[in-house]
């Protein structure tokens, strides 16, 4: 591999750096970005993914995983129900479910994977740079994250959307009614963006308070530092759950976003690509046909051909995969299916509380679908 | 005549309590009306906050006798009328607080970690330790020993600075950063001041720029470019990376901080130990540094508790140090909303690292008579 010989000579990649980086900055395409683009961050971020992404798309992501004996995984520092570490110190959420099937699938061990703790701002340098594998970070799935900074995004894992929360004292009942609010807005995120579209499409003004934090906006929100607090449908429930009287705050009827949040990894390795792909939709086709990690064993001996071809039993899409055949048994047996995920995540049992949905099967009213296992 | 050399006792009004009364607090009628109003507010305060932090709060039972596993089972949360703070969530997750992620089986080595350093704190703070000498030597070593201790190595199974958090994060970069940057610090500062052109240029771009930057932006720089610059396969750990970046910020300030004491130290002692026919390093180590140092004492703990409070920006790079740990436990779904518990905490945390540092170096500023002008005609 290329890198073996990088290795030996120090200086060489140094001039290769130099050149790489000098034709990311000299071509047209960023110049571009630099004279009209939205915002700086991205742009040297760009940079840096061209630059690393030249560096790394030579490796198998795949091997190196194998090699290194467990996966990376990027998360969040802490989002209600996507990933957080519990009281034994174990990551729990949807996402971090997403990180474990994805090492189930390549070790057979739930417990083969470091989770790399990245901020909004970090997440995608991060990546670029290798430090992790993949990121299952709830990132908002967007043609520029998806093809300007070079990333690749899998699937999919939950849909999600731009709400407001207000207090329900303001006595507001539709966004559009919020001329002159203060709102509270995470940086360095879509959500900003999209907040600026809807007020500009309505004609209405806003104040932003900027914040770090989903924390930080709960806390202006509940002391009343800013009138409207704007983010994910899903933080908007977490943060609604953590109030002392959750019936004082509302949230309004409006979506103005689409938020599809997926996991992701870098460009050109799509053997590497093609196992997140896999692992998730494996996790998605198993709720479709009703294996769960209770029944999964007893499905073993089913007469359902696609049953029998996603659990190992017929075909060798394991190997197609460069994985054990038995990839998908072990994702529905330590993990399970996408429901069971879900429902132990974020569901109407947990206090967040999030019904089903867009997030329900294509078969239940739902946008979830995922291509047949054949 | 017996009268007159009978010693009259001063008016009871400037002495004992009354007295310390009269003159500090009700001096005149501006001084005692802020005195009532400062009452009025600690009556106001004291009290709720006593019955907040302690006689309403849960600490791992609630009200009911429940042992508490979740925040609806907090008192207060059950019966808004009824408990404070909730203390069970420091009580459940006061191991991840201290030690991160760091697997339970090896926790005694950062127990005898966080004992070791305290030793070889001891012989520093405290000069008139017996066989001082001796726990000196310890200290030189303890770097090294906590480095294998903690990493792993040596016989000791490998645990990745991944797993590291809460107190030992603030700790390993507070410490460090501290320790490193005071020996860089001289040196910059004395490049600074050098009358050789080159060093004092370079040492002075150093300072400047480094100065120039906010610590965010270093750390960004340590953690995103760092490893771009470097060909795969050599891996610099993350915390290491953060290490770097948080101990050049440190030590551009404490060069700062010694040239201004440098400064402070009189042509006059320069030239006495030059007249002594003392080399630069003899008359820098013997004569000016140990003065210029003293009288530097309350800006360098000034800077020092500075950056173990910038260790928290480590959470912007997805280091969880104990803030870090906090605001991760805020996002689990069991303990949403506790908040006020639980920056409480940390803050308290802070408050007794950072309170000790400042009253270690008064009791130095003390003992070395800093105030005194040394030297100076």
């Amino acid at each position: 591999m290329i890198v073996g010989d990088f290795k030996l000579n120090k200086s060489i990649i140094g001039i290769n750096l130099l050149i790489c980086y000098r034709e990311a900055i000299f071509e047209k395409r960023y110049l571009n970005n630099y004279l009209n683009g939205e915002n700086n961050m991205k742009k040297l971020l760009s940079i840096f993914a061209v630059v690393a992404f030249a560096f790394s798309a030579h490796a198998g992501t795949l091997d190196d995983v194998k090699n290194r004996g467990f996966l990376k995984c990027g998360v969040t520092t802490g989002l209600a129900g996507f990933a957080a570490p519990d009281d034994s110190g174990e990551w729990a959420g949807l996402d971090a479910d997403m990180c474990r099937a994805v090492a189930v699938a390549v070790f057979g061990d739930r417990s083969k994977v470091e989770f790399i703790t990245t901020t909004g701002k970090s997440r995608f340098p991060t990546l670029a740079s290798g430090e992790v594998d993949m990121l299952a970070r709830n990132t908002t799935w967007t043609i520029s994250r998806d093809v300007n900074l070079g990333f690749e995004f899998v699937g999919v894992n939950f849909y999600d959307g731009q709400g407001f929360m207000v207090p329900s004292a303001l006595g507001v009942s539709s966004a559009t009614e919020l001329d002159g609010a203060t709102v509270c807005i995470q940086t360095g995120t879509t959500t900003e963006l999209n907040l600026a579209d809807f007020f500009r499409l309505n004609g209405i003004s806003y104040e932003a308070l900027p914040i770090e934090t989903n924390d930080e906006g709960k806390e202006n929100l509940f002391a009343g530092r800013c009138d409207v607090y704007t983010t994910d449908a899903s933080g908007l429930s977490s943060t609604r759950a953590a109030a002392s009287n959750p019936d004082k705050w509302v949230v309004l009827p409006e979506i103005i976003s689409k938020e599809p949040l997926g996991p992701l990894v870098r460009h050109g390795d799509h053997q590497w690509g093609d196992v997140v792909r896999w692992s998730l939709n494996a996790m998605i086709i198993a709720e479709e046909l009703g294996i769960t990690s209770e029944n999964v064993d007893a499905q073993m001996s089913s007469n359902v051909p696609e049953v029998l071809r996603l659990l190992g039993v017929e075909g060798n899409y394991g190997e197609m995969l460069e994985l054990s055949n038995d990839w998908a048994y072990q994702i529905i047996k330590q993990i399970g299916n996408y429901s069971e995920s879900y429902e132990a995540n974020v569901g109407p049992d947990t206090p967040l509380e999030i019904a089903r949905g867009l997030n329900a099967l294509w078969t239940q009213g739902g946008i979830l679908y995922a291509p047949p296992f054949r | 005549m017996n009268e007159m050399n009978e010693v009259r006792k001063p008016p009871v009004a400037t002495t004992g309590i009354i007295g310390w009364l009269r003159i500090n607090l009700f001096f005149n009628w501006t001084n005692s009306l802020i005195t009532l109003f400062v009452i009025y507010c600690l009556y106001q305060f004291i009290p709720w906050i006593l019955d907040w932090t302690i006689f309403s709060a849960d600490f791992k039972y609630n009200y009911l006798g429940e042992q508490i596993t979740n925040q609806e089972m907090c008192s207060r949360n059950l019966d808004p009328e009824n408990g404070g703070a909730c203390w069970a969530v420091i009580y459940v997750r006061f191991y991840q607080f201290i030690y991160g992620f760091y697997p339970k089986v090896e926790v005694w080595r950062v127990n005898l970690a966080y004992v070791m350093l305290a030793f070889a704190l001891l012989p520093l703070l405290y000069a008139k330790l017996p066989y001082r000498k001796y726990f000196l030597y310890f200290t030189y070593i303890f770097p090294i020993i906590a480095y294998f201790l903690l990493n792993g190595g040596l016989g000791f199974t490998e645990v990745s600075t991944n797993k590291w958090g809460g107190l030992l994060v603030t700790l390993v970069l507070g410490c460090t950063g501290i320790a490193l940057a005071f020996p860089i610090g001289i040196m910059l500062a004395l490049g600074r001041r050098s009358k050789l052109p080159v060093i004092s240029m370079m040492c002075t771009l150093f300072i400047e720029f480094i100065r120039g930057v906010p610590l965010i932006t270093l750390l960004f720089f340590g953690m995103v470019m760092l490893p771009l610059f470097l060909p795969e396969g050599i891996d610099m750990d993350g915390l290491v990376r953060v290490l770097v970046a948080v101990t050049l910020f440190q030590s551009a300030y404490m060069a700062e901080v010694i040239r201004g004491g440098l400064q402070a130290i009189p042509p006059g002692q320069y030239e006495a130990a030059k007249s002594l026919g003392m080399s630069y390093w003899r008359m820098n180590l013997l004569i000016i540094l140990p003065q210029a140092i003293r009288i530097s004492i309350p800006p360098i703990v000034n800077t020092s508790i500075g950056l173990f409070k910038d260790t928290t920006l480590v959470i912007i790079v997805g280091i969880l140090d104990l803030l870090g740990i906090g605001r991760g436990t805020l996002a689990d779904t069991n303990w949403l909303g506790l908040s006020y518990e639980i920056y409480f905490f940390v803050s308290l945390v802070f408050f007794i690292f950072t309170f000790g540092m400042s009253r270690y170096s008064l009791y130095l500023e003390k003992k070395l008579k800093t105030g005194i002008n040394m030297g100076a005609d």
